[in-house]
């Protein structure tokens, strides 16, 4: 489903702040694959999801989704293949917006924008049924402005305009750390439902260890721009937080020490 | 006394002309709130682009153009200032202020080249002026008001209709959050030139409405248009922003504020200021009103009053 073949990126080239951040990065996510990614601060994990979407061009390497090669395609034609949620929820949707905007805006990712009514009768009741699963009250609140929501309210909005048409990829970047615990829970088992209920193919990053063995059937470690290590299946199932800190202790030194990884 | 009582006396006879006047700077006004309120982009090209479309609008008329074909021409020219902006801009990663700016300054030639001078008149008499403000005190579907009302609710009508489309909503989230956008898969330079466009056509008819209405052009009479946009949309906000909630209306509410600012400038005129003061006083009013939101945020900070939605958002979250 999506391929990432030797890419390599730097930023600042040239500069005295010249930084290799993707060091020929390899990564093959089979249909239906769910990721989790994790990894020290700093290692390439928001900037290999940024190479997939399309937000800064690769340096060399290739990049297919589902055999369409996207490599040099624009950030918004990738999107017809991509859904996203980003770690900030100021991101996410548009805060001046009605949330049946937003939602009807995620709705046309990927087609053509026309002179047609940018949001039809009929789709407004599909949104109404489609907030009632979030069970958060938003069905009865179409019409208010994104701004008025809370940063998890926000999250799990983006979250629905991410995967509301079935996207042949899902990119998940730390999308509930800025929330508070019991908030984050909450979107991140949504985000499973979601994932398991529509088979999607998906790459989520987490500062979590727990998080990252429960969630998914698959798991990447990276660190200094390559992926150390990488487990699927049963293996990943065996998997304990002391395995996985063993893991970061033997590739990357005891620079890490004091990450925050280790402390979570 | 009775020299006060006879300058007020003359307010009420030059309030029609300040009225189209406004009316008229409205439409300019609008084209800015699409970039400046819906695109959150500084386009400083209209000081360019406003005389652009007046100098094109009566070098055509005066080589025997139909006036209302002459002013699509002055729309199409505003179309292609906006371009070159839009380009620069996008394209070339030149920052918009500065992209608009280059424009501007690169139209002061291009508006010289135009008129072949610095300012060109056109004859009431001998054409056929869609608006003139010879008639504007005259009970008569010729009173210029009546065009320039016409043509604004008009321009509000399109608008409404356009930011309801699928292309119309993509720009408003454009202006509202770029990487959303782009995530959604809009494609936002796109719309961004587009848009630049768009709000340089109005303001090019705008400058093509007041060099008929004032019987010339002059290739500096877009000058300080932006801060006459600025204020237009300011006080527009200040005096009907608690009333006006339809998007339409504030559309409408920008073509009042640019009214009340010309009838205030006339008003202080027939007092006595010295006009050439005008700008200052602009300059300042507008500069007060961009500057409150900032010091009342830095200042005034006032414990946040919970409403009632906002309740319902920290019960749910
Ligand atoms: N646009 C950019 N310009 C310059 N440097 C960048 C840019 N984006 C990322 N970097 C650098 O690339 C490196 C990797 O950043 P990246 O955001 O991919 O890390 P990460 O694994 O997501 O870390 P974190 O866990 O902190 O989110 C960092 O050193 C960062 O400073
Ligand atoms: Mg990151």
């Amino acid at each position: 489903m999506l391929d990432i073949c030797k890419v390599h990126k730097s930023f600042n080239v040239g500069t005295v702040n010249e930084k290799k951040v993707l060091r020929g990065l390899n990564l093959h996510l089979k249909e239906g694959d769910f990721v989790t990614v994790i990894g020290g601060n700093g290692a390439g994990k928001s900037t290999m999801l940024n190479m997939v979407a399309g937000v800064y061009p690769v340096d060399s390497g290739k990049i297919t989704i589902g055999g369409n090669d996207v490599t040099k395609l624009p950030e918004y034609k990738r999107a017809k293949f991509i859904g996203r949620v980003f770690q900030d929820p100021m991101t996410g949707t548009a805060a001046t917006m009605q949330i049946e905007e937003n939602l009807a805006l995620a709705a046309r990712r990927g087609k053509s924008r026309g002179l047609k009514i940018g949001i039809t009768k009929a789709e407004r009741e599909h949104y109404r049924e489609l907030l009632k699963t979030l069970d958060l009250g938003l069905e009865d609140r179409l019409t208010s402005k994104v701004g008025l929501l809370s940063g998890g309210q926000r999250q799990a909005l983006t979250l629905l305009m991410a995967t509301m048409n079935n996207p042949q990829l899902l990119l998940l970047d730390e999308h509930t750390a800025a929330l508070d615990p019991k908030t984050a829970l909450k979107v991140l088992t949504l985000s499973a439902k979601i994932v398991e209920e529509n088979n999607l193919t998906t790459l989520m990053i987490t500062h979590n260890m727990n998080d990252a063995i429960k969630y998914g059937n698959r798991l990447i470690m990276m660190n200094n721009g390559r992926i150390i290590f990488d487990v699927s299946g049963e293996e990943k199932k065996k998997l304990t937080t002391a395995d996985l800190l063993e893991k970061f202790k033997i590739s990357a030194g005891e620079e890490l020490a004091n990450d925050r990884v280790l402390l979570s | 006394m009775d020299a006060i009582i006879s300058t007020l006396a003359k307010i009420p006879g030059a309030l029609p002309g300040a009225v189209a006047q406004g009316l008229i700077w409205g439409i300019m006004a609008i084209g800015l709130y699409f970039t400046y309120r819906i695109l959150e982009v500084s386009d400083l090209t209209v000081d360019g682009s406003f005389a652009t479309g007046g100098a094109v609008c009566i070098v055509l008329m005066l080589n025997g153009f139909n006036p209302w074909l002459a002013l699509l021409m002055a729309f199409i020219a505003g179309l292609l200032c906006g371009l070159v902006t839009g380009l620069l801009h996008t394209a070339f990663g030149i920052p918009a202020i500065l992209a608009g700016i280059l424009t501007q300054l690169a139209l002061y030639s291009i508006n010289l080249k135009i008129i072949g001078k610095s300012n060109q008149s056109i004859n009431v008499d001998k054409y056929d002026l869609l608006v003139s403000l010879r008639w504007v005190k005259e009970l008569a579907l010729k009173n210029p008001l009546i065009t320039v009302a016409i043509i604004t609710v008009a321009i509000i009508a399109i608008f409404y209709w356009f930011f309801g489309t699928e292309m119309g909503c993509s720009i408003r989230a454009t202006g509202a959050n770029l990487a959303m956008s782009r995530a959604q898969g809009i494609n936002t330079n796109m719309n961004k030139v587009l848009g630049i466009m768009v709000a340089n056509a109005l303001v090019a008819t705008s400058g093509a409405l007041l060099s008929q209405y004032q019987g010339f052009a002059d290739v500096n009479m877009g000058r300080g248009a932006i801060v006459i946009g600025l204020a237009s949309i300011i006080i527009g906000e200040a005096v009907f922003g608690k009333i006006f909630r339809n998007f339409a209306l504030q559309l409408l509410s920008v073509s009042f504020g640019a009214v009340i600012y010309y009838v205030v400038v006339q008003v202080v005129i027939t007092i006595g200021l010295d006009a050439n003061l005008l700008k200052l006083l602009s300059a300042a009013v507008v500069a007060v009103f961009l500057a409150i939101p900032h010091l009342k945020s830095k200042y005034f900070a006032k414990p946040v009053k919970v409403t009632e939605d906002e309740e319902e958002v920290t019960e749910n979250a």
